[in-house]
């Protein structure tokens, strides 16, 4: 089953700004990843996928359902978690998810129990009866999370997850989003500005830059290897550089690092003897694998 | 900043397999939630001072008035003139209410996480307004029923007297239900409109305390027509219109509705369904409004 498919889909404020346009994507159930600088049409195409926004044009399923003529079945199998802060901080944790469960159409105690079920997932134990206002930015970012587990939805909407998080936050919400993923069965779209967050966890990537299309597939095809060897040695780079330079191999630092175009096995050999013929320390020499930022050039130019 | 990692459980995680109620009970839920808040039910005791203090008072006015009435005879206020009396007090109430009941959520942010829900956007506005109603009406209805009790069981007349209480009372709890109705429309879509409860606060006491003097100088204008139409210029006043039109001598001594709104009494009943039906309607706008933010 197609998870989200959309078909020239396209989103105009007042006719003159354009959120989205002629976006047309299919994607499988899996770990999502939808990048995009600010501004792309990220939060856009999530308002969409959940019925918040009518499309001025195109046709959009999710789940096999229409948002724009059924978005409460739609919004019975997703939950969505904002990038903003969402969370009155006068009450816990847990009163908060057991009534948002409750919201879902969940009986009381049933709301009661996933609710604690669902803070407990996300790694909030007895600080979950405190109220949310005392709360530090990742504790608040879990309570998010846990919201959007709480009625147990098929397809999880992440905004931003990692937004306001310290490099250690990051990581643990991105595991913990790759957790839900795998372990939970749960298919997840991640939303980010930052493509090297999204590329560890995804299975798929889509890719839009002003409200326009640019990649999406499989992130395995993506990142497939390609043709260059990065040579690291621990002294002497710049003489190095310049033997390599000398046999006609067209080198480019990024860093300390060289990278060399792999034409043809010769070309280890060539580098193993000017490493050797120069008596430097090889530190490194590896095959190295195109990041997807790479392949994506997202207005940023590339190093390679 | 370090966060403490979530300690990785055996216990896997469990899909639900359990009912998914319907969008009466969600409804249901959410009016029976914005009707605890308001009465600061499940929340912190400073958020129950001010409501409770406001239910000590009009139960305090209900019973000193029963008791009066017990020992004396003498009726010092009708069932429907408790309702006026208490007006005030039913628009500080609101005034504080209704910010609770909106403004918080607007603030917060919270409203995408309900929006994102299948609730219709609709029903958060309807629910939040009903629950506001109910709670408006139990604090002019609770001490009537007071007063009631009080009435009944010193009766000297048995079952007839009980049952011309009754027949005294049924009418006031309709006009404190139209007190209810009208103030928590106008209240909540004063609140709906900022996130700062403050503001809101302010802003639903100004509209009943502004629109009065307009009120006192139409009142006083040169002209029969306009003296009799000038309570339609309030919604406190309004309402105390319908009173006179519909209630008659249980509101107000003989002949003083003639005096007041003279052969309005209609208008002043379409002037209140009017009043509400905008209020409601542009409450349902601003959240189609807010829901798409």
């Amino acid at each position: 089953m197609t998870l989200i498919a959309t078909e020239s889909l396209t989103k105009t404020y007042g006719g003159r700004v354009t959120a989205l346009s002629d976006l047309t994507v299919a994607v499988e159930p899996g770990i999502i990843g939808l990048v995009g600088a600010n501004g792309a049409g990220k939060s856009t195409l999530i308002k969409i996928l959940l019925g918040l926004l009518a499309p001025s044009g195109g046709r959009v399923r999710v789940l096999g359902l229409d948002p724009t003529t059924d978005p409460a079945a739609v919004r019975a199998r997703v939950g969505y978690m904002p990038e903003h802060d969402a969370l009155p901080p006068d009450l816990s944790a847990a009163e908060l998810v057991t009534h948002l469960g409750r919201m879902s159409g969940l009986p009381r105690t049933a709301a009661r129990e996933r609710a604690s079920e669902a803070l407990r997932h996300v790694g909030l134990h007895e600080e979950r009866h405190r109220a949310v206002g005392g709360y530090s930015t990742g504790m608040k970012q879990r309570v998010k999370l846990a919201q959007a587990l709480v009625h147990d939805p098929d397809l999880l909407l992440l905004d931003e997850p990692t937004n306001g998080l310290d490099p250690a936050g990051r990581d643990d919400m991105l595991a913990l989003v790759h957790r839900i993923g795998t372990e939970f069965g749960i298919s997840v779209l991640v939303c980010s500005h930052l493509l090297g967050e999204v590329e560890r966890i995804c299975d798929t990537l889509v890719a839009i830059d002003g409200g326009r299309l640019l990649r999406a597939g499989p992130i395995a095809a993506m990142t497939s290897a390609t043709d260059v060897l990065a040579v690291e040695v621990s002294e002497g780079t710049d003489s190095l550089a310049s033997r390599l330079a000398a046999l006609d191999l067209p080198v480019t630092r990024d860093g300390p690092t060289l990278l060399v175009p792999l034409t043809d096995e010769a070309t280890y050999d060539l580098i193993l003897g000017a490493v050797a013929e120069l008596d430097l320390p090889l530190h490194r020499l590896d095959q190295r694998r195109h990041r997807v930022a790479e392949l994506f050039a997202l207005r940023e130019p590339t190093h390679v | 900043m370090s966060e403490p990692t979530g300690v990785i459980h055996d216990i896997g995680y469990q899909r639900y397999t359990g009912p998914r109620l319907g969008r009466r009970h969600v409804f249901g839920g959410l009016w029976l939630h914005g009707l605890r808040t308001i009465f600061g039910l499940g929340r912190s005791a400073k958020a129950k001072i001010f409501p409770w203090l406001v239910i000590g008072i009009v139960t305090l006015v209900a019973a000193g008035i029963t008791a009066i009435r017990s020992q004396t005879g003498e009726v010092v206020m009708t069932y429907a003139q408790f309702a006026d009396a208490m007006s005030w007090l039913v628009i500080f109430f609101a005034a504080v209410a209704a910010p609770e009941l909106v403004s918080r959520d607007l603030r917060s942010g919270v409203l995408p996480l309900y929006f994102s829900r299948p609730l219709p956007r609709g029903d958060y506005a309807l629910a939040k307004l009903l629950a506001l109603v109910a709670g408006l009406w139990l604090l002019l209805g609770g001490p009537q029923l007071v007063m009631f009790l009080g009435a009944a069981f010193a009766t000297g007349d048995g079952l007839a007297g009980v049952r011309d209480e009754a027949f005294d009372l049924l009418p006031a709890l309709l006009y404190a239900g139209l007190w209810a109705v009208v103030f928590a429309s106008v209240g909540l879509l004063v609140a709906s409109l900022t996130g700062k409860r403050a503001f809101a606060a302010g802003g639903v006491v100004a509209v009943f305390l502004m629109t009065t003097p307009i009120v006192g100088v139409l009142s006083i204008l040169p002209s029969r027509t306009v003296n009799e139409l000038a309570m339609l210029a309030s919604p406190s006043t309004l309402v105390q219109g319908v009173g006179l039109f519909t209630l008659g001598d249980r509101l107000a001594p003989a002949g003083a509705a003639d005096q007041m709104i003279g052969g309005f009494g209609p208008v002043y009943a379409l002037g209140a369904v009017l009043l509400v039906a905008a209020c409601v309607a542009l409450l349902l706008l601003r959240y189609r409004k807010v829901a798409a933010r």
